[in-house]
């Protein structure tokens, strides 16, 4: 009922009183402060398309939609079409993941399936050393050491080997007369693929670990050598979220700048000579960046950077709706 | 009012097991301050009714035991006496509660300041990942406390009243965590009395528990209810003998056209009462070993 | 290999045909040439830079000034930039790691399942996705923009690493909140204490090696970040000590500008800043696991 407090005289004095509310004002204050907090992660992207839109609405403006997306790319002469980049960037990205792919897979059903528990550990330590160099490492490492040894040892005989080819040819060939380069598009997928193993392979094995064991000791009773479980029990119940877990690959190698800016070859062609120099949204904006002071060039730039903000967004988001639509099935069936 | 005769039945259990006495409580001569005030209280969760219409008065300075088959409401009605219902989202009280005459569940009380007077003790150990004297503490420092003599003192009296203080003493620095289930209930117990809380609820505090650390905690709870109320739920028949002034029976309610069920409190007095001659069938029933 | 064991009723108990074997053999074969592709490349950068690195690294190398590109490797070493990466990652871990927590904090135990709670920790995964350099030219939008050249400052560089941290701090310590078991919380309530004094003396306390470690896993990942600083820091080879005005560098910058370099002497350096960057970041990674084992310890 109401809310007076009659003091019972059989009680000691002040026990009854006291009930009457004090909501601190510190665990309000507390409780405003975790709320913004957690607001300012929607602040911030918020913040980050509006103003990078704002800025780059020059670029928009003075190319219109089929200028954005040309092949022209020539600053000093005022032409920023960004197809180029955008052609380098998937092309890029497409390379890490075929690479990356097979051996985050691999390596994932090595640590669920075929290591005992005790061994995984100095494994899985390994695979965290390698998300830990830092992109710029990697960037040196390829373009003093790599770029180099690839260009003298490994390309032109490949080039040489597969000239003739027809598909091949135009991929691993050479693309002027016997030029191809260390530092080049296939470089930088090689690079970005060894970069990106590591988040596929632990959400990889994240995914396969999720496998009921009642199916793997299923198809072992049945007499099923390792290879065969693998095949019948295991790689249908994750080979969808095995593909989320490439997606977000994909997202990574998309925005990775530094590594890709130094192995790229720096050249705005578009080309299926994988062997030969190219270029990448991100690898542009670092490089060129600081030319690009003030005009349509600098709004070019952010606005590319606003492409790969949208476009990293777009393929972090299929790679979640990929992995929950995987994981609600997982939870139904079982 | 005519006093009846205490039973007093001695049995020697010839094992290892120190001598258990199994003795009816005789029941309180006259019930002294009502502390709580149960008045047709209903408890919801959402649109799931949990307890129906329950009436009942808890006395000072007694321990009433709550006993019922699962299901039937208890520890609802023991988590509404200090309000911790009110973190499960879409619970609701029914009725009157009144703890010393004010209101419970009033406009403008403060659930905080209602569980500093009204501690709970919970079925599963729980103590925090501190050390033993930072566990009870923990009220204390809570409340402005900040003195450490006082806290000293408070930390020796509440351990020494829960029956821990001569097996932790020189380790109190030592984890909470590395106590036995039946250490760290007295722990949680003597963290509960190191706030000086008038009521102290307990819910199935001895379930958790080996068949010695049961009869230890059982010793406290004789103890403790000299100086504080004590209302607690239980399961075990013969626990609720052992150390209830009062109890109430709580069951199951089905209704068999709607396929719901609730519960309900079917009957509550002298324990001695309850056990021995009780007005119910179910009553009757139940601690007969028919049913639940 | 296999053995033969015929049982008497004419059970045959052999291994499953040869083809079979073979192709689960090779199967597991594969898994572990898989293994080797992924050490080797890791193999060949840690032995590159350690072997370049090393010689080069002495206490004249992480004080000295840095000298121009021209200049042989045992001339002036990396100290400003050695400055400017402890100061603007130490920086921006003060800024991103309590406000993380907090966010964290706000998600697990006040949000819920509340429409807002589920929406902003869907934002929170999608921001980890945002790569850094999108947040260097978000800083240099908001930030460099409007200040001119004036902003160009190793506090923009943390704001732009700030950015970085915060999704990853909020996913990892929200994660090791959800851990801490509800009893807690109950056992607190119990007490009278008020949900924000529940939070701060209980729950966070139980959490704390599993925040501390994933927060150090977030810093050692800005360490090494060099993107988001290109467009924030203006980066300068002068000492700079001042975090809040003037240009800066950092290591990662350094190693950056040094690695297109054609001068043997610059290059020398850049191995040698890249091999204390890869110390830096392992140390932090090392005693984040330390902090785990030893929390773990202490809390069962």
């Amino acid at each position: 009922m109401s809310a007076t407090v009659q003091a019972d005289p059989a009680t000691p004095a002040g026990s009854a009183s006291g009930l009457m509310p004090r909501r601190p004002l510190g665990d309000r204050v507390f409780q405003l402060l975790a709320l913004a907090s957690g607001l300012l992660v929607l602040v911030i992207l918020v913040l980050i398309a509006v103003t990078m839109s704002q800025q780059s609405t020059s670029w928009f403006t003075s190319e219109g939609w089929s200028g954005i997306f040309s092949l022209d790319w020539d600053p000093a002469h005022g032409k920023f079409g960004a197809l180029a980049f955008v052609y380098g960037t998937v092309v890029m990205s497409l390379i890490a993941i075929i690479l990356a792919f097979p051996v985050s897979v691999g390596v994932a059903l090595l640590l669920t399936e075929v290591v005992p528990r005790r061994w995984a550990q100095p494994i899985v330590y390994v695979i965290d050393l390698l998300a830990v160099v830092p992109s710029v490492v990697w960037g040196l490492w390829g373009i003093l050491v790599l770029v180099p040894w690839l260009q003298t040892a490994i390309y032109p005989h490949v080039a040489s080997a597969v000239n003739d080819i027809w598909i091949l040819g135009n991929l691993f060939g050479p693309l002027n007369g016997n030029y191809v380069s260390g530092a080049s598009f296939f470089t930088a997928g090689l690079v970005l693929a060894v970069m990106i193993i590591p988040i596929m392979t632990s959400l990889s094995r994240e995914v396969i670990a999720t496998v009921p064991a009642s199916d793997k000791e299923g198809a072992y009773a049945l007499g099923a050598t390792r290879w065969e479980m693998i095949r019948g029990a295991v790689w249908p119940h994750s080979q969808v979220g095995v593909m989320g877990a490439t997606l977000l690959g994909l997202g990574r190698a998309m925005g990775e700048t530094i590594a890709v800016a130094l192995v790229c070859g720096a050249s705005a062609t578009v080309t299926s000579h994988l062997l030969t120099p190219g270029y990448a949204m991100p690898a542009v904006i670092a490089l060129q960046f600081g030319e690009a002071t003030v005009g349509v060039f600098r709004a070019a730039l952010i606005g590319m950077g606003v492409l790969l903000f949208l476009l990293t967004i777009i393929v972090n988001l299929s790679a979640r709706a990929v992995v929950e639509r995987n994981a609600r099935r997982m939870r139904g069936a079982a | 009012m005519e006093q009846p005769e205490p039973d007093v039945v001695e049995q020697t259990v010839s094992t290892n097991l120190p001598r258990l006495e199994t003795r009816v409580q005789s029941p309180a001569t006259m019930p002294g301050t009502t502390i709580f005030d149960v008045r047709n209280v209903s408890i919801w969760y959402g649109s799931f009714k949990a307890v129906t219409d329950v009436s009942l008065p808890i006395y000072e300075n007694e321990v009433t035991a709550f006993i019922g088959s699962s299901g039937s409401g208890k520890s609802t009605v023991l988590r509404a006496l200090n309000r911790m219902n009110d973190l499960v989202p879409g619970a609701r009280v029914d009725g009157e509660m009144t703890y010393r005459g004010a209101d419970l569940y009033g406009k403008g009380v403060s659930a905080t300041a209602v569980r500093r007077r009204i501690g709970m003790v919970f079925q599963k150990p729980n103590p925090f990942p501190k050390s033993i004297y930072d566990n009870v503490a923990y009220g204390p420092r809570i409340n402005g406390e900040r003195n450490k003599a006082r806290l000293d003192e408070i930390v020796e009296r509440s351990l020494r009243g829960a029956a821990l203080w001569d097996e932790v003493k020189n380790r109190l620095k030592q984890s909470g965590l590395a106590l036995s289930g039946g250490q760290a209930q007295r722990l949680c117990i003597a963290r509960t009395i190191a706030v000086e809380p008038d009521v102290v609820l307990m819910d199935e505090p001895a379930s958790a528990l080996d068949p010695i650390a049961t009869l230890a905690i059982e010793d406290l709870i004789r103890e403790l209810k000299q100086n504080y109320t004590i209302v607690i739920v239980t399961h075990n028949m013969q626990q609720a003998t052992r150390v209830s002034d009062r109890t109430a029976f709580f069951s199951v309610l089905t209704d068999s056209k709607s396929d719901t069920r609730t519960g309900i409190l079917v009957e509550h007095g002298p324990t001695q009462q309850i056990f021995e001659d009780p007005r119910d069938n179910r009553t009757q029933a139940y601690v007969t070993g028919r049913i639940g | 290999m296999a053995a033969v064991t015929t049982a008497p009723g004419g059970v045959d108990l052999r291994e499953p045909s040869g083809w079979r074997r073979a192709k689960s053999q090779f199967a597991t074969g594969a898994m572990w040439f898989a293994f080797v592709c992924l050490l080797v490349p890791l193999g060949f950068v840690l032995v590159t830079v350690i072997a370049k690195g090393a010689s080069i690294i002495n206490w004249r190398f992480l004080t000295a000034g840095i000298p121009p590109n021209v200049l042989p490797a045992n001339f002036g070493g990396m100290g400003p930039a050695v400055l400017g990466t402890l100061e603007i990652t130490a920086f921006a871990a003060v800024i991103a790691i309590p406000l993380g927590i907090l966010g964290a904090v706000y998600l697990n135990e006040y949000g819920g399942n509340r429409p807002l709670a589920r929406l902003l920790s869907f934002l929170s995964d999608v921001m980890t996705g945002v790569p850094s350099i999108v947040m260097g030219l978000f800083i240099y939008t908001i930030w460099v923009i409007p200040n001119g050249l004036t902003g160009l400052s190793g506090m923009a560089g943390s704001f732009a690493l700030a950015c970085l941290m915060l999704p990853i701090v909020i996913r990892s310590s929200y994660e090791m909140l959800r851990l801490v078991p509800d009893s807690l919380r109950q056992g607190s309530y119990a007490l009278g204490a008020t949900k924000a004094r529940v939070v701060l003396t209980v729950v966070l306390p139980s959490a704390i090696g599993g925040i501390v470690s994933g927060a150090l896993l977030a810093v050692a990942r800005a360490a090494g970040e060099t993107a988001p600083l290109l467009f924030t820091i203006g980066v300068v080879t002068a000492n700079n000590p001042n975090l809040f005005s003037g240009s800066n560098t950092a290591l990662s910058a350094q190693i950056w500008l040094n690695a297109s370099q054609p001068y043997v002497g610059a290059q020398a350096r850049a191995w040698g800043s890249a091999l204390t960057l890869i110390a830096i970041t392992f140390i932090l990674m090392i005693v984040a696991r330390l902090v785990t084992a030893r929390f773990n310890r202490y809390s069962r």
